[in-house]
């Protein structure tokens, strides 16, 4: 076999990358070992099929992936903070822009969004777990070995480089010879029927497992934005399914899809891709927008304002969402009309939006406002995120878009929307909710200090790429002359990356020092919040609820604290259980390396770890475990003991 | 688990009926799936290159017969399910063999014409027709083998344990996805055969 395929050469940071990843390797090896974990790793985490734990891992691997990507970011900010910079050379700054958009949208928003929703959206509707627990863990293991796969190419064969659009004809075999782009098609697809799955989910969870009286107008804003956004997922992501399978076909058995040559057309990728791509951007700001809602009300003591224009609204931009990917391609020639069609689309969007902005304001007005850390982000939020929400409405004139596309006013745009609209809210949501998975508050103090670095250094790092993008800077140039005069302004930008790291490191320090030092809460209800998930104990035991609750009103638990309504009305009876499977683990094993041994189309070995794929889901198709009972007495003790009473 | 007698025994626990209504959930991402593969067809099928068209690659007989076998099967799958209502396991196992065997059958011819296909000089690199071709019938192709595959595997679980709420429950699903891959088929017979043949 030729070994030169799987080599990379890059000179110091790409050795350097498989140093730290050799050695990180071992060290968790290691670690495991002399602390005799490998036995709890496997029976509690590996094997779970608890949807707060499956919530847990997606929400850790998405915090990985945040560092990852970050790293990338400031490898390309150092690249163009000067003219003539010699840091990275022009394929490497490819590789490197290109997955840090992959794994910034598809392995840290994606997953954080998924983690949360897993991890709250049963406790909010009051469910025991979700409709298909194992199924939630094949998800899991999908996602995070597709997320491994892109990962790995850094190092072992090259990693894509045709930006995460990927726009044909330069992602094909062609232009882009190195197996980067194989990586792309296999390592997507494998994390993206995770995603499907996880819609499917989510949807039956929301429609048919909810809590007696909580009825779909009652359910906290959240739940809802998750029930929308699954919707989107179940819709989209097909697409996305197709248009890989497609490229894999161009790429790896030479069919003429997107070929320049034999009828291929090399818009159609553009198409299918944002067909899916656009949609993409609301899966991951929607849920987003239910995160604020729930903070806001809870901090401002207030019920939120404008309830079902809020539903409507997000409804509205779900169909819209569907109808607008042309706009990412104003300038590749389809002509007036489909032009005028996709910008009024666009400019649409931004009335329901402008909608919700509003109620949000108006939750606030005369509310109680206290200032914690997730509702600092989330008032930093709608300024930051309606600067973003007016340039995009710039952008979508079509006209006025020959101007902008593909500068780095583009590149400020979105990163204005995408930061405020999915980074700090899966931040607020994690500070959030912190207590209700761990028993305890993150220490407020360092939360403050890590949100004042970030908000401050998004600012800094992204307002020049405006002034930039004006200048005429395009994307994804890895470098310019000094007469360009963009050499200031990308320091400026640098130095605020610089920032955002710091306030990433203070988030994370927050966690180790909060684990250490901050008192542990008995109470279940740190914030005094509104939503079912307040309810139970903290940390939530495996069954949730003792007592399936009853709901009569929404904001179901705050009206029972206001008018002394029981919520859980029932005796406590033995509840059931689903047991664990390594099965989902062993099968994103498996899906690991069958998209390995495509990607370097080794076919042998591709067959047969794609039988294996077979035969593991066989074998879970023949499991006849029913699951198990927690009896009664042991509920009683862990419901005391979770109060702080002695048993 | 709850059982509750006045539901058929697909639907008879609140965990069987989520699976099928999730089910349908499901159904409605292939939808999505084949939708994005039949607009894919639609754009390229004029763009035949130097390879042959539809009306020079397609003969009716072969496609006729995989059409009577995959819509055969799928009245075969409902009879199944519906001598299962009645517990009638023989007959359900009768019945649920057929359809697979037809399925098997229906791949057999499907696999033949693509040798002749690739035979007659029209592969999967000659054209951009030709690529949407074979991705298309051959996505609708590998989800047959797949329920092929899926159903003998409930097959045998039901000669093992007999037809009770999970087996039955499996089976309606399974008849479900059948159905729908013959929904497909009825597309690909109209938009992609008889279009192509005029």
């Amino acid at each position: 076999m030729d070994l030169e395929k799987f080599k990379v050469h890059g000179g110091v940071l790409i050795y350097g990358a498989m140093v730290s990843i050799a050695l990180a390797t071992l060290a968790i090896i290691i670690g495991l070992t002399v602390f005799k974990k490998w036995g709890y790793l496997w029976r509690e985490w590996l094997t779970t099929v608890d949807h707060k734990r499956i919530g847990v891992m997606y929400i850790l691997a998405a915090l990985l992936m945040l560092f990852r990507g970050g790293i990338d970011a400031l490898m390309m900010r150092l690249q163009t903070a000067a003219p003539e910079m010699k840091f990275l050379d022009a394929q490497h700054y490819n590789e490197v822009f290109t997955t840090h958009g992959l794994i910034m949208i598809l392995f840290m928003a994606m997953p954080f969004i998924i983690g949360l929703m897993n991890v709250i959206v049963p406790l909010q509707i009051g469910a025991r777990d979700v409709a298909f627990p194992r199924l939630n863990a094949v998800s899991f293991w999908l996602f995070f070995f597709g997320a491994m796969l892109l990962n790995i190419s850094f190092v072992i064969g090259g990693s894509p480089d045709a930006g995460w659009s990927a726009y044909f004809p330069l992602a094909s075999i062609e232009f882009s010879p190195t197996v980067g782009n194989n990586y792309y098609s296999l390592a997507l697809q494998i994390s993206g029927i995770g995603t499907m799955l996880t819609g499917v989910n989510f949807i039956v969870t929301i429609l048919k497992m909810r809590a007696p009286g909580m009825k779909l107008m009652r359910m906290p804003m959240f739940t809802w934005s998750v029930l929308i956004t699954n919707v989107i997922i179940v819709f989209a992501f097909p697409v996305l399914t197709i248009a890989l399978a497609l490229m894999m076909f161009d790429r790896l058995f030479g069919s003429q899809f997107f070929t320049m040559a034999n009828g291929g057309m090399d818009m159609l990728w553009a198409n299918l891709f944002w067909v899916w791509g656009h949609p993409e951007v609301y899966i991951v700001i929607l849920p987003a927008f239910g995160i604020y809602s729930d903070i806001i009300s809870t901090f401002s003591k207030k019920n939120l304002y404008g309830y079902t224009s809020m539903v409507a609204s997000m409804v509205i931009i779900s169909l819209l969402s569907f109808l607008v990917w042309a706009h990412h391609f104003y300038t590749m020639g389809q002509g007036v009309m489909v032009n005028s069609f996709f910008s009024i689309t666009t400019m649409a969007i931004a009335v329901p939006t402008g909608v919700k902005i509003f109620n949000w304001l108006f939750t606030l007005r005369k509310g109680r406002i206290t200032f914690t850390t997730p509702m600092l982000y989330t008032l930093a939020f709608i300024p930051i995120f309606t600067i973003g929400g007016v340039t995009g409405v710039m952008l979508a004139m079509a006209s006025a878009d020959y101007q902008y596309h593909n500068t780095m006013f583009l590149v400020a745009h979105f990163h204005y929307v995408l930061i405020p609209g999915a980074v700090f809210a899966v931040i607020a949501g994690f500070h959030y909710w912190f207590p209700k998975v761990f028993g305890f508050r993150l220490n407020e103090r360092l939360g403050k200090h890590a949100f004042w670095w970030i908000i401050i250094s998004f600012n800094v790092a992204f307002f020049p790429l405006f002034i930039l993008g004006l200048m005429g800077m395009t994307r994804r140039m890895y470098t310019y002359s000094a007469e360009t005069g963009f050499g200031p302004l990308n320091m400026v930008s640098f130095a605020g990356a610089l920032g955002l790291a710091i306030g990433f490191v203070i988030l994370v320090y927050n966690i180790y020092w909060s684990t250490r030092y901050m008192p542990r809460d008995t109470t279940g209800d740190p914030w005094d919040a509104r939503t079912l998930e307040w309810a139970t104990n903290s940390p939530i035991p495996a069954y949730n609820f003792a007592v399936v609750p009853t709901v009569t009103d929404r904001d179901a638990f705050w009206v029972s604290k206001q008018e002394n309504i029981p919520l859980f009305k029932d005796q406590i009876k033995k509840i059931h259980m689903p047991s664990n499977t390594g099965k989902p683990f062993i099968l994103g094993v498996i899906f690991f390396f069958f998209g390995f041994f495509m990607v370097f189309s080794m076919w042998v070995p591709a067959i047969v770890s794609g039988v294996g794929i077979l035969i593991t889901l066989c074998a879970m198709s023949f499991d006849r475990d029913h699951g198990f009972y927690i009896p009664e007495k042991e509920i009683i003790a862990t419901e005391k003991k979770l109060r702080g009473e002695t048993v | 688990m709850k059982i509750d007698a006045s539901k058929p025994l697909e639907y008879s626990t609140e965990e069987n009926s989520n699976k099928i209504f999730g089910f349908w959930v499901f159904l409605g991402a292939e939808i999505a799936l084949f939708a994005t593969l039949f607009t894919v067809y639609f754009v390229l099928v004029d763009r035949f290159a130097s390879g042959p068209n539809g009306s020079e690659l397609f003969e009716i007989g072969p496609v006729l017969l995989e059409t009577f076998l995959l819509l055969t099967s799928s009245f075969t799958i409902g009879l199944a399910i519906h001598a299962m209502r009645h517990g009638y396991k023989k007959a359900m196992m009768f019945f649920f063999g057929i359809t697979l065997l037809m399925g098997l059958g229906f791949l057999a011819i499907e696999i033949t014409e693509f040798f002749t296909y690739v035979h007659e000089g029209a592969t999967l690199q000659t054209s951009a027709f030709l690529s949407s071709l074979f991705v298309l019938l051959g996505t609708h192709g590998a989800h047959v083998t797949f329920g092929f595959l899926w159903g003998t595997a409930i097959l045998i679980q039901i000669k093992r344990h007999g037809i009770n709420p999970a087996t039955a429950n499996k089976s309606f699903i399974f008849s479900l996805y059948w159905h729908f891959l013959d929904v497909v088929w009825i597309f690909i017979f109209s938009y992609v055969y008889l279009k192509g043949l005029m």
